[in-house]
């Protein structure tokens, strides 16, 4: 769910830098932080992992506006937004 | 009244009556009920009586949420209760499973009546003693008491919330129409707040406390809702955590537990009563109501040069097996009078072995026994 | 209570048995995403977890209590709400949480539903309506649309289901809502305003069941029942509960559609409580 809309104040201000975590042991690929990070930020990996879910995982999180739905849709309390700057 | 409320002194009550003040002076501060004949005094003396010593009353809207809100009041730290009769008891029966296996201390009255299904309601029966024990589904024990007299009953309840508290098991109160609606002299003493026994509280911090781990005795600290335990507990087989594990190991060290913490306690827990048993040849064996005629016709076989003795119950489950296999060496017969078709008989029967006959006296309800019915079955076994 | 997530002091894990996850709910199950708001609601509400005692059924809705690090009961099939009702009269400073599913709540536990609401006694029930029983298979629910598909009624349901919010209105609940898994901001608030609120509050949320609710009435994966409700949720808030009825592939009619003041189980009891000790002391 791609987001068209642009803040008027986008080139004034600039969101935090974020980052998110998404727990390999709780994921069961469903698919619903992919499709409604509004920008795009996750991806479905191609790869099976070993519990045999296609797991979700970042794809670019320097796009990433700490918006937290990823997280709050999450049904496994697998995703984690951290605006702390951790490595 | 004393300065918890709870009546003081002599008293004329009705067995129902009197079971209410038991609960009070016990410390029951939650009843829920439903109306139901011939329990249904219970639960109005508890509605006027509850409020007065701040407790609550609540008519739930059926038997089987009455059981459940008087788990939820056990979890919630006080002492809870609910009366019935047969019909309200066969609908209580998952539920009281429910407190079984989250080992929640309550007490659950069963104002027996004619039976089976709608039966008489107004009269008396006895034919839900097996039910108490197997009423509901699986293994386990659980401990009835049966009681002969409004003084019986009030003492009894408060016995049956001190065993319920010390053992974290539902305890049921197996009485009849003809105990909880007759009246008699009741004395009510005093009843120290600190002469009651209470749950055992943990011992440990939130972060070390394990709702399932059991003391020696086999009975686990109880933390209660809203102390910061944050505990979970479920029906489903569980482990000491409290979670749900579902094992054949888990099942077998759960219900092995819950079975032996009141087999392993049996000493403290079976209680009867004896009138002139020590050189009887037939032991009347019986239980409720009944035990009274069967005392009176103890006493008549007496005079007629029969040794006769009785052997009242008071803890109907966990049965008193060895006292019965004890008695049945020196005994040639037992004679079982109970308004059912046979029930404690065989209990009875299963102790006795081939060592002494059981002999049933049935009667299928609507009254009690005549002494001269249970006479009569005395003379044949002599 | 929406807004910004304050990401630095945002942690739900605090809230959750960590060692009993991964929970055992299928893939793209709201049932986690109810808990997480209701979880999230507490945090922000500042809702002391101590005070919290939650109870639930049987179901799949019911394994929430194992989930969540409050004091927390998993009860019999039907009976949350009455164990709930006596958590809370044994104990007026417990706030009780009550979180079951369709079936359990209105089928075997829709006597105690009513009940309840109808005493107005102080607790918020959260109602997780997948239209079918899930745990056991998929069967067919008081819920269960007319004409869709489950395994008791494979030729299509024959009988028509209740209106949750019509019910729990109409049997005197003083906050009913109801909002979907995708409506997960305003669930958040909505949990939260319902368990401040004094008396009975019942939130129903809607939620995708893929591999058995979903799979037999053309809802294959979790996306596609947050399609749906995406475009066929109408947001109407203060809307007459007769008119929020959900029909197969109908639209849904989401928002809090009562929110009224009235006096609680507590308040006539006290009064009632009062007026029996006034007569036990004038009868001394």
């Amino acid at each position: 769910m791609k987001l068209w809309r642009k803040s008027f104040d986008a080139a004034q201000v600039a969101t935090k830098p974020a980052q998110v975590y998404i727990d390999e042991q709780r994921c069961k690929g469903c698919g619903y932080c992919v499709e409604y990070c509004p920008r795009e930020v996750l991806k479905m990996s191609s790869e099976l992992s070993p519990r045999g879910y296609y797991l979700a995982v970042v794809d670019d999180d320097s796009k990433c506006l700490a918006c937290g739905f990823c997280e709050i849709v999450c049904p496994e309390f697998a995703v984690k937004v951290s605006t702390d700057n951790a490595q | 009244m004393a300065e918890n409320q709870s009546l003081v002194g002599e008293f004329f009550l009705s067995g129902d009556v009197a079971c209410a003040e038991g609960a009070i002076s016990a410390g029951c501060r939650f009843f829920a009920g439903y109306p139901i004949t011939p329990a249904t005094e219970i639960a109005e003396r508890m509605s006027t009586r509850l409020p007065q010593v701040e407790g609550i009353f609540v008519q739930m809207e059926d038997e089987l949420a009455s059981m459940a809100a008087v788990l939820g009041a056990s979890w919630a730290g006080t002492k809870a209760m609910t009366a019935t009769s047969g019909p309200g008891f066969s609908l209580m029966m998952e539920n009281l499973g429910l407190g079984i296996m989250l080992e929640t201390p309550c007490v659950l009255v069963n104002i027996q009546r004619g039976d089976p299904s709608t039966g008489l309601p107004t009269m008396v029966g006895q034919g839900d003693m097996m039910q108490a024990r197997w009423g509901s589904h699986g293994s386990y024990e659980i401990i009835a008491l049966a009681p002969s007299s409004p003084q019986d009953i009030f003492d009894l309840t408060i016995l049956a919330f001190d065993l319920s508290e010390k053992y974290r098991v539902p305890v049921v109160i197996m009485s009849d129409e003809a105990v909880g609606h007759m009246s008699e002299k009741v004395v009510i003493p005093y009843v120290a707040p600190e002469s009651l026994v209470d749950r055992r509280h943990p011992r440990v911090s939130p972060e070390e406390y394990l709702p399932y781990k059991p003391d020696a005795d086999l009975v686990p600290p109880m933390a209660v809702a809203g102390q910061g335990y944050r505990f979970h507990v479920t029906g489903l087989t569980h482990d000491e955590r409290g979670y749900p594990v579902m094992t054949v190991e888990a099942q077998d060290r759960l219900v092995r537990r819950l079975v032996d913490k009141i087999r392993v306690n049996k000493s403290d827990i079976i209680r009867y009563r004896e009138v002139q048993v020590e050189d009887a040849d037939i032991i009347v064996c019986a239980y409720g109501i009944t035990a009274r005629i069967a005392q009176m016709a103890v006493k008549m076989a007496r005079d007629e040069g029969i040794r006769a003795g009785l052997l009242q119950l008071i803890t109907v489950w966990p049965f008193a097996e060895e006292r019965i296999r004890e008695l049945s060496q020196q005994a040639r017969a037992f004679v079982v009078p109970e308004i059912n078709y046979g029930q404690i008989v065989l209990e009875v029967e299963r102790c006795a072995g081939d060592r002494a006959r059981a002999v049933l006296v049935p009667h299928m309800g609507g009254e009690v026994h005549s002494p001269d019915t249970i006479l009569q079955a005395i003379r044949e076994e002599s | 209570m929406t807004g910004d997530l304050n990401m630095e002091n945002q942690s739900i894990e605090k809230y959750l048995r960590q060692d009993r996850l991964p929970h055992i709910w299928c893939a793209g199950c709201g049932i986690g995403l109810a808990v997480y708001c209701f979880l999230t609601a507490i945090d922000r509400a500042g809702i002391d977890p101590d005070e919290i005692a939650l109870v639930s059924g049987i179901g799949c809705t019911g394994r929430v209590a194992g989930y969540v690090r409050l004091d927390s009961f998993h009860t019999t099939h039907g009976r949350a709400i009455p164990f709930a009702t006596g958590l809370k009269l044994g104990n007026q400073k417990l706030n009780v949480v009550v979180f079951s599913g369709d079936g359990d709540l209105a089928a075997i536990g829709g006597n105690h539903l009513i009940h309840a609401a109808r005493r107005n006694i102080d607790m918020t029930v959260i109602c997780v309506n997948n239209f079918n029983y899930g745990m056991t298979g998929g069967q067919v629910g008081p819920t269960t649309p007319l004409e869709a598909r489950t395994t008791t009624s494979r030729y299509g349901c024959f009988e028509p289901p209740f209106n949750l919010p019509y019910l729990l209105s109409a049997s005197g609940a003083s906050y009913v809502a109801r909002w979907t898994a995708i409506h997960l901001r305003q669930l958040e608030r909505a949990i939260a305003e319902a368990i401040i609120k004094p008396g009975f509050s019942f939130i129903e949320v809607i939620c995708p069941c893929p591999p058995i609710y979903g799979r037999m009435n053309k809802e294959p994966n979790g996306l596609d029942s947050m399609h749906y409700y995406q475009e066929k949720s109408i947001i109407r808030n203060g809307a007459d509960p007769r008119e929020t009825a959900i029909e197969l592939n109908g639209p849904i009619v989401v928002g809090k559609f009562v929110d009224k003041k009235c006096p609680t189980l507590w308040d006539h009891l006290r009064q009632v409580s009062d007026r029996a000790k006034e007569r036990a002391k004038a009868k001394a």
